[in-house]
Order: structure tokens, then sequence, then C-alpha cells
């Protein structure tokens, strides 16, 4: 790939010292028009990595705040065509900022893995997580996505043993996101002792950067994993916001952000000199 | 014709040997679950692999069946309703009488009133094989969730069903007798708030306590090995049918009709027949308002898609979105169908035909009146279809109608349909 922006920017936190701040918000939350002030928001507040959610009708692995946002989007009337849309005005505005999709089979594959994976290339689209294609059906969506040199960034979860984890990062690329608790989003938190141990399990399995999420809500929280994994991706604590102040959400998901980020910040070594 | 009971079972392209070694019946089934489920997934299809080699297993399955369930229950000769619709069948080319006989298959006479306790018993026998002690199910009309509930009270396990809240409402003697059985009913607010969301929930639920919780899956679909293990426990069914159609007339059926939702019930009555190239067999979609209106036909009205774990017919929009489905009969009002009868439509092996809300209402009234019998909205579907082909077969052909559930449940729905105070 000429320009990997995904692993050119793990690279830039990793030489700063900090874990990448990995941010997650539905397209088209509350509408279509309100999510590029939300995404500027993003970056402003130092988000590394987005993740835009695609909604869907059906998002049986979220818990009630993603839930939530993807049947406002949908009642705001959002369309796929919105979304590429907004991924490609994002691509024009922040060419440096990795962008990924995630979401659920059905939306993306309506029109055939090709076509998804050149409308992702086409928009400036990074990586793809698709919540409910396991390795085994990769198939549906793998090669396209391979083909289109779109990263396929693959789940690891608290059941995934050491027997099964080499079929999970067999065509994973990008990053490998680890879901901190076996349930959905936005709800337990784990504890930080199975955390530690599960991105060690991972680091001494993969080359591929470990971002860690479900269940990371604070800035103390993102700063604690943001010691031992490559990422923290925090979502549904996001989404939760723009749940609450709908069309005016952006300075205060700004802030929030900003937050978080002040905390991975304050894990480098760097920072801790210069802020000396 | 066959003269066998039982049904060939290593015929070399034999249409019972679905699905493949990953769970593809063709281009439609799967694995299509969130990478926590898998290993569970996984686990599920090894232990089920273990089960059916086990005499044991069978054993005990086969025993709960006839002591618990009732089985095997009757295959009835529907005399008055064969003759009501004789007398209205207009003679073939040839002059010759018309209006096929018709047999009920009496699934309504289980224990629990449907046939969705065949699946319980034996999913629960795995639940205990595998050492959960927690069962959760999805539930439409209510009656796969009084089966549930049912097995969890025989086994001594916990159990929460999920149930659209929509349903908690139109299907009251069914959520009192889950909570008479010792279950938790959980409404579920999301969404349509029917079957679909129900299911969502459900999986929600299984998905932070796969460490101790079963998912009884009530119908022949979700992810592999669901749709196949359902499918073998249903097809009790069509084996009891058989073996009974051959002991009272000497010879195979020259169709069979079942309703389909999900589809377990039909698939269980076809399966045994399917390598039967002679039997012919009717798939019946809840048409709902009409095709061109809200509706529940995934076969006639939508296209291949993912969800709920499969890749099967789904009623969607062009992005892919769920649309919500629409029928009078809860346990049809679900905009997906189950894997395999996706396959069987595709290769033209079971025919799949509409019935409108309308159409099944008039049924329940005809054979109640006729039969004796008031069957589920949904075995209703199913009745309103033979009434449509039973004329147009001669008088010496015969049918299987599945009747998969008692209307008991239904007599309110009913009621309020026809405009009368209860």
């Amino acid at each position: 790939m000429t320009t990997d922006r995904l692993s050119a920017r793990f690279a830039a936190c990793k030489s700063a010292g900090r874990a990448a701040l990995v941010t997650f918000v539905t397209a088209g939350d509350p509408t279509v028009a309100d999510t590029p002030l939300i995404l500027d928001a993003l970056v402003e507040g130092g988000a590394d990595i987005i993740e835009l959610g695609m909604p869907f009708t059906d998002p049986m692995a979220d818990g009630p705040a993603i839930e939530l946002a993807n049947l406002r989007s949908l009642g705001s009337g959002t369309k796929t065509k919105d979304i590429f849309a907004l991924a490609t005005a994002f691509r024009t505005k922040h060419p440096d900022t990795p962008l990924v999709l995630m979401g659920y089979a059905n939306p993306m594959l309506v029109r055939g893995s090709e076509w998804f994976a050149d409308q992702c290339k086409a928009a400036g689209v990074d990586g793809v997580i698709c919540v409910d294609v396991p390795p085994e059906e990769d198939a549906e969506i793998g090669p396209a996505l391979r083909a289109a040199g779109i990263h396929l960034i693959r789940l690891a979860t608290p059941t995934t043993d050491a027997a099964r984890l080499p079929a999970v990062l067999n065509g994973a690329s990008g990053f490998l996101y680890h879901v901190a608790v076996a349930g959905i989003t936005g709800k337990q938190q784990a504890a930080q002792a199975a955390v530690e141990q599960a991105v060690a399990r991972l680091k001494a399995a993969t080359d591929l950067p470990i971002a860690v999420g479900f269940g990371v809500r604070s800035a103390e929280q993102a700063a604690a994993i943001g010691r031992v994994a490559d990422g923290v991706v925090v979502g549904s604590a996001i989404v939760d916001i723009i749940g609450s102040h709908g069309d005016a959400a952006a300075p205060f998901v700004k802030d929030f952000v900003a937050a978080l980020r002040g905390a991975l910040n304050a894990n480098s070594p760097h920072f801790r000199e210069t802020a000396a | 014709m066959t003269d066998s009971i039982t049904p060939p079972t290593t015929l070399a392209n034999s249409l019972r040997s679905q699905p493949d070694a990953s769970g593809h019946f063709g281009p439609f089934g799967g694995r299509y679950v969130a990478e926590t489920l898998m290993p569970l997934i996984l686990e599920l299809e090894k232990v089920y692999k273990e089960a059916r080699q086990d005499p044991a297993f069978d054993a005990e399955f086969t025993e709960l069946l006839r002591s618990y369930v009732g089985r095997p229950n009757p295959l009835y000769y529907a005399e008055r309703l064969t003759e009501a619709l004789r007398a209205d069948a207009a003679p073939g080319p040839n002059g010759q009488k018309r209006g096929a006989k018709i047999y009920l298959k009496r699934e309504e006479l289980n224990h629990t009133g449907a046939h969705k306790i065949n699946n319980c018993i034996g999913q629960a026998l795995l639940a205990r094989r595998m050492g959960k002690k927690k069962v959760i199910a999805e539930t439409g009309a209510g009656q796969h969730g009084v089966a549930t509930a049912t097995v969890a009270a025989l086994f001594g396990m916990e159990c929460k069903i999920f149930m659209g809240a929509k349903d908690v409402e139109r299907q009251k003697p069914n959520v009192f007798r889950m909570k008479l059985l010792g279950a938790e009913v959980i409404p579920v607010v999301s969404g349509s708030q029917t079957l679909k969301d129900a299911m969502n929930d459900a999986l929600r639920h299984w998905v932070s306590n796969v460490h101790d919780t079963f998912y009884i899956i009530g119908t022949a679909a979700g992810p592999h090995p669901y749709p196949e293990l359902v499918r073998d426990f249903q097809s009790i069914i069509g084996r009891e049918a058989r073996e009974q159609i051959l002991e009272i007339e000497g010879r195979l059926p020259d169709m069979l009709i079942a309703p389909v939702g999900g589809g377990s019930n039909a698939i269980g009555l076809f399966h045994p027949f399917l390598d039967d190239a002679e039997v012919k067999m009717i798939g019946v979609e809840a048409a709902g308002e009409g095709l061109a209106g809200k509706h529940a036909a995934s076969l006639a009205g939508g296209k291949s898609g993912i969800l709920h774990g499969n890749r099967t017919y789904l009623l969607q929009d062009e992005d892919g979105q769920i649309t919500e489905a629409h029928s009078i009969s809860a346990g049809l009002d679900y905009p997906g169908i189950g894997p395999e009868h996706s396959w069987l439509h595709e290769i033209g092996r079971v025919d799949y035909m509409p019935i409108t809300d309308d159409e099944a209402l008039a049924s329940f009234q005809k054979l109640s009146a006729l039969e004796g019998i008031i069957p589920a909205l949904e075995s209703a579907h199913a009745v309103a279809s033979a009434e449509k082909v039973a004329p147009t077969l001669d008088a010496d052909q015969i049918i299987i109608v599945n009747l998969s559930g008692r209307g008991d449940k239904d007599i309110f729905t009913v009621a309020s349909a026809l405009g009368v105070e209860i």
C-alpha cells in the first residue's frame, strides 16, 4: 500500500511514547448534516483514528447507546451513499487521519463485496471492521477488501483461546481489535489485570498493533489501558454525548476527546519531560 | 415409489446431506456471528456431532418424546374438509373427480400444543451435555417460549425468555404460562418489538453470558449448527408422517404442506421426504396484507442477505436495512427464513406459496367448524394453502398438512380481527 495511514499513525504514536486514541461515532447520528462537525471535533480533540459506524437496523453486538445511535441515524434518513459521501469529505479535510468503517455484514455486502471495497477505496477509507463476519466466513468480504488495499481489522475477544487465535490473525491487518469484555458495546468494564494479560498474550502472537475497546468510558480507564495497549477505543461514551446533546454535541465531544487524549499523553515519558 | 419406511440415507446426490462441513446449504447458512460467540458455536457443533453418534442421547430423546411430549401424534384424515373441498372442485381435464385427500399431522396434540417442544427437548439435552445450567430463548407467538420454559422446568434449568413487547401484548396467555413455568419473560422494546428484536436481545444476552448460558433457538435458523440440529430434532415429524401414511395408504403422499416462518416445522416434515422426487412440497409464507403491502414473505418479497447468524432470504431495503415484517400470526412475523428453505427454494425442490392474513383467518374458522380442530394461525396458513391446492389435484391424490400448533393462544387475536369482543 502506498499510503498506509493506519501503520503510519500507530508508528507515530509509538515513537511519541503513547497509545493511539481510537474514537467511534455512528455515521448520520443524529443526522448526516451533523456528522462532519462531530468528526472534526474528534480530530481537533486529539483522536488518532476514527471509526465511523455504518448504522444497521439490527445491531446485535451493540448495547443500548450505540443501538439508539443506529436508530437515530436511520430515523433521520441516513443512506449508505451518504456514509461514503461523509468519508470522502473527511478524507479531503483530514488527509492523514485514518478512517475505519465499522458495522454489520448486511449493509456492507448487500450490493456485493467488490462494490463495497471499491466504494471504500474511492472514499479513502483505510480499514473495515465487520462485526458479524468471523474468519470462518472470510470469503464474504476479505478477498475483495484485500484486493482493494483496504485493511480487514479482526476482533479478538476473551473467548478467543490460543487454539483459535491463529485463525483470527490469519488475514487480519491494520490492527487487532481486542474486545475487552465478552459482551456488547458500552456495558461492563474489563478488569485491568485481564486486559493486561490479554494484550500480552496477543502481542506474543502478532506484530499487529493491539487496540483495546468495549467498556472504556473514562480518561482514567483510557490511561490505564493505554499503558499496555497500542490503542484505546472509546465509542459508547462519545455516542452518549451525542445522544444527550444532539446537533449541539460537537464542542462536548471535542472536550471529552481532549480529556481522553490528555490522559494518554500523560502516559508518555516525553510528555512528562516536557511538562516538567 | 419407495417401499421402505426408513428414508434412504446414502443416495449419491441426496438432498438430505446438507449442510456442508462449514454449515452451508448452497450459498445459504453459515456462521455470521460476533467473534465472542464463535468458540461456543464451534463447541456446540462438536458436542452435537458426538451426541448424534451416542445411542444413549438418541434413546433419551426418543423416550422423552414418547412419555413427555406424547409422540407419536396421529396422522388424521380430515374427511369433512376433504369432502367440502371436493364439493366445490371442478372436474379434471379427463372428467376425473378432483379434490385430494387431506391428512393432518397433529403436532398440535403435543405437550405445550405445538411442534416447538420437539426441538426444545433436543436442545435441553445438548445444554445439559455442555454443562450449561441456564437457558435463554426468543419467542414470537410464545409457543417456543412456552416450550423452552417447559423443558427448563423439566430439566431444572434457569430460564429467560426474550419476547417483543408487541408480542407480549398480543399473546398474554402464553406470557402467563411461561411465568407459571418459572421463566422470566423479558419484554423487548427495541426496533419493531417483535420476533426479530427478541432474537437481537437474546443474542445480546448470550454474548454477555456465554460461559454459563445455552441459547435454545426456536427455529431452523441462526448460525450453524442450529439450522441443522433444529431440523434434525424436528425431523421426527416427517419420519412419523412417512411411517403413518405408508401404514394407512400403503404409499407416499403426493404433497406436503407446512407453514414457514423460520420454517422448523416445515423442514421437519419435508426433510425425510426430500429424496422422494414424487412428493411435492409447499412451504407457506405469511403474505400479511398482501405482497404489495405489509407482509412476512421473505422468499416472495425478499433477497439474500445476512442476519442473525446466517445468510438467507431477508426482507430488506436497497441499503440492506431490514424491513419490518407483518403477519396476523406472531409466529410468522419475522423478516427472514431458515437457510435450508432458501436453498430448497433456489433449487426448486420446494414451492413456496404466500397466504394472506384474511385467507388464514378464513381457514382458521373453516377448520374449527368442519373438523373440530382450532388451528394455530400459523397452521391456518397451511390449511388455506391446502384449500387452494386440493381442488386442483385428483381425488385419489394425498396431501399431508402440518398442523403445527393449536389455536387456543390465538383466540384473542382472531376475535379482534373479526370484530368480536370477548
